[in-house]
């Protein structure tokens, strides 16, 4: 009794904080469409070596939070049930009753439909092997037969790119069941102890990606998700490099090295990189070519004010950016050629509390940010449109939100399980779950959907 | 024995006032009158001289040993002297949250560097400024500039030329103290200063 009472005083408080932190005009916390997602269920199966390719496509199928995705409560029972009570093939053993199963779920109307309609299912997901070949098989259920065959030729297990592939089905399974594309194929860079690492979405396969012993710090993709620009301390300055993610090829941007250069920000076209540098001035915002290594332009004059953390629209048109012009950092935009600056993300003067980190959507719909809310820091989304912002965040701190594909998820850093590591919060349902389970990580850089390995591209 | 020694350094002691007060001069003259006759004169001449060239040997040695020992107390209280002007140097200023200004009680702290360069021409340093933790993690760069370039300044606007001091940021990725209460950040909230180049030997102010 002394225990609830205790878990209810703390987080009455807390929320009773948030809400005397927040600036008029901002709405906290998520909007929820309840009870709109499709239900999925993964058909079981077993003994056909497949179970890892299902595996992680179920797992792919819930983190892209569109389906409520069904477990099937023992999953055996259900199988067992579904193939004796399939009537064309009921028929031999139980191994083979499974075998029949297995094919009969390849062709229409063999399926037990009204059993997982059920169950709530809208879509049932079979996954077979024939031959070297993976077949993904959507069933909808409530029209009582296959949407789609995906067949694939998935690379063996422990192949490098064999997650990835199967990342790959699980989005087309995710296109051809709702029309929309999926993130399953994406990775998140990020930096721990001063080296920039890779990550996929679902949390495996980490790996070291910096190819130097030196600090680094903001990694930030280009949009062909091919290679990606991050900053390095090297002799007291900032320098910009590029890195290829499949060869590791990296060279440094031609007029860096001369001062504190830092927070690079390619351009849609992947021609342009925006930049924050640090001289006797201040901290201004430039952009260089880096298609042809020329064209150094400044894009900012601060003088008594810092300009940094540049962020282009998806369009390539406009620049977010922070600015101390107003005496703390908050949230402006401009032209991408520095002309027409203006306040992005509305304000209190004396209330509000320093805005910094901006990531444009990849919609263009939204720039998320963090804002420092009590003394600690909390993640936002500004509406481009209505330049409205809402509180997504409200338990521990939370900073450096950084945008899926599907601009619905956010990768940021947090510290509510008590140390700073990688979350992901879905905005449509308000679902947050840890990417990583180890401190110390920080500055995600959530990249385009990866079509292909980068390792296997030339 | 003892008594042997206190006399070899009571002797010691006289030659090194002779030495010292004559020099590297020739020996005094004989006041009394020759009596004897010439050979013994010289012989005796002779034997007065031999004394008086080893006692000054003796007193130049000694004068010799003590030039060097001088020296080196005095290049050790110069080196004492060094260490301590690097110190001076080296004392970090610190900065209130999310601010850049110089603190009124660090005025001293920079007033004290302003000499030191004064006193040391071929001096150059670099300023590197820092923050605490609790700032957002690019941002601090920024910030850090600015702490570096609030420094600067100051010096620079007491005299000192500025193509001597250089600036970094390193943002909060150099903490000096680990921990996450107010007196760490108090404590990382600072500029570092260090020799670049002309920094042996200083001269005190």
């Amino acid at each position: 009794m002394a225990v609830a009472v205790l878990s209810i005083v703390p987080s009455f408080h807390l929320s009773a904080q948030d809400t005397s932190a927040i600036d008029r005009g901002v709405r906290i916390g998520i909007i929820y469409r309840p009870g709109v997602r499709p239900g999925l269920v993964m058909l079981p199966r077993t003994g056909v070596g497949l179970d890892s390719v299902r595996a992680i496509i179920a797992r792919d199928l819930d983190y892209s939070d569109r389906f409520e995705v069904i477990t099937l409560p023992g999953g055996d029972s259900i199988r067992l049930a579904t193939s004796s009570s399939t009537p064309t093939r009921g028929t031999g053993t139980r191994r083979s009753g499974t075998g029949t199963a297995a094919t009969g779920g390849a062709q229409a109307g063999t399926l037990n439909y009204p059993l997982y309609q059920a169950l709530g299912a809208d879509f049932a997901l079979d996954i077979t092997a024939a031959g070297d070949t993976t077949v993904a098989t959507l069933h909808d259920v409530a029209a009582a037969g296959i949407r789609r065959a995906v067949r694939v030729k998935l690379p063996r297990p422990g192949d490098p790119d064999f997650r990835q592939a199967v990342h790959r089905l699980a989005d087309q399974t995710l296109l051809a069941a709702l029309g929309t594309a999926g993130i399953a194929a994406t990775r998140i860079l990020f930096v721990k102890d001063g080296k920039v690492y890779q990550i996929d979405q679902d949390g495996a396969e980490q790996k070291l990606v910096s190819s130097s012993d030196r600090q680094a710090m903001s990694p930030a993709w280009a949009s062909d998700g091919r290679r990606f620009a991050y900053m390095e301390f090297q002799a007291g300055k900032g320098w910009l490099y590029l890195q290829e993610m499949g060869s590791g090829k990296r060279t440094a941007v031609s007029t860096t090295g001369s001062a504190l250069d830092f927070t690079p920000a390619f351009s849609p076209d992947g021609q342009t990189l925006a930049f924050s540098r640090a001289t006797e001035e201040g901290t201004d915002l430039y952009t260089i070519n880096v298609k042809s290594n020329c064209c150094l332009r400044r894009l900012t004059v601060g003088r008594f004010s810092d300009n940094l953390s540049p962020t282009f629209s998806p369009d390539g048109q406009r620049i977010a950016f922070v600015s101390t012009r107003p005496g703390l950092p908050q949230i402006y935009v401009m032209a991408a050629d520095g002309t027409d600056q203006q306040l992005f993300a509305p304000f209190d003067y004396g209330v509000t509390g320093s805005s910094n980190a901006p990531e444009w959507s990849p919609d263009g719909q939204s720039v998320a940010f963090h804002r420092d809310v009590a003394g600690t820091l909390q993640v936002f989304v500004l509406d481009v449109r209505t330049r409205t912002v809402r509180q997504l965040t409200s338990v521990g701190r939370n900073e450096d939100p950084t945008w899926a594909p599907d601009s619905r998820h956010l990768a940021f850093v947090s510290d509510r399980s008590g140390y700073r590591q990688l979350w992901i919060i879905d905005l449509d349902t308000g679902r947050i779950r840890p990417l990583l389970q180890q401190s110390g990580a920080r500055l995600p850089a959530w990249s385009p959907r990866l079509s292909e390995a980068p390792s296997t591209t030339p | 024995m003892k008594s042997v020694t206190l006399l070899l350094a009571l002797g010691l002691g006289a030659a090194v006032l002779t030495g010292s007060s004559c020099g590297g001069n020739p020996p005094p003259q004989n006041t009394t009158p020759a009596i004897d006759t010439a050979a013994e004169n010289a012989r005796i001449r002779d034997s007065i001289a031999a004394a008086e060239a080893e006692r000054a040997r003796q007193a130049q040695a000694e004068a010799e040993r003590i030039a060097a020992q001088r020296r080196s107390d005095s290049l050790a209280a110069l080196t004492r002297a060094g260490e301590e002007v690097r110190t001076t140097l080296a004392a970090m200023i610190h900065f209130d949250l999310d601010k850049s200004n110089i603190r009124g009680d660090d005025m001293g702290a920079l007033d004290q560097k302003v000499a030191i360069l004064q006193a040391n021409p071929d001096l150059r340093i670099r300023i590197g400024g820092h923050c605490d933790e609790r700032g957002s993690d690019e941002y601090n760069l920024a910030l850090g500039n600015r702490r570096a370039q609030s420094a600067k300044q100051y010096l620079v606007s007491h005299g000192i030329d500025a193509s001597r001091i250089e600036t970094q940021s390193w943002g909060e990725e150099r903490p000096l103290v680990d921990g996450h209460d107010e007196n760490a950040w108090s404590q990382n909230r600072r500029d570092e200063f260090e020799p670049i180049s002309g920094g042996d030997n200083l001269r005190r102010p």
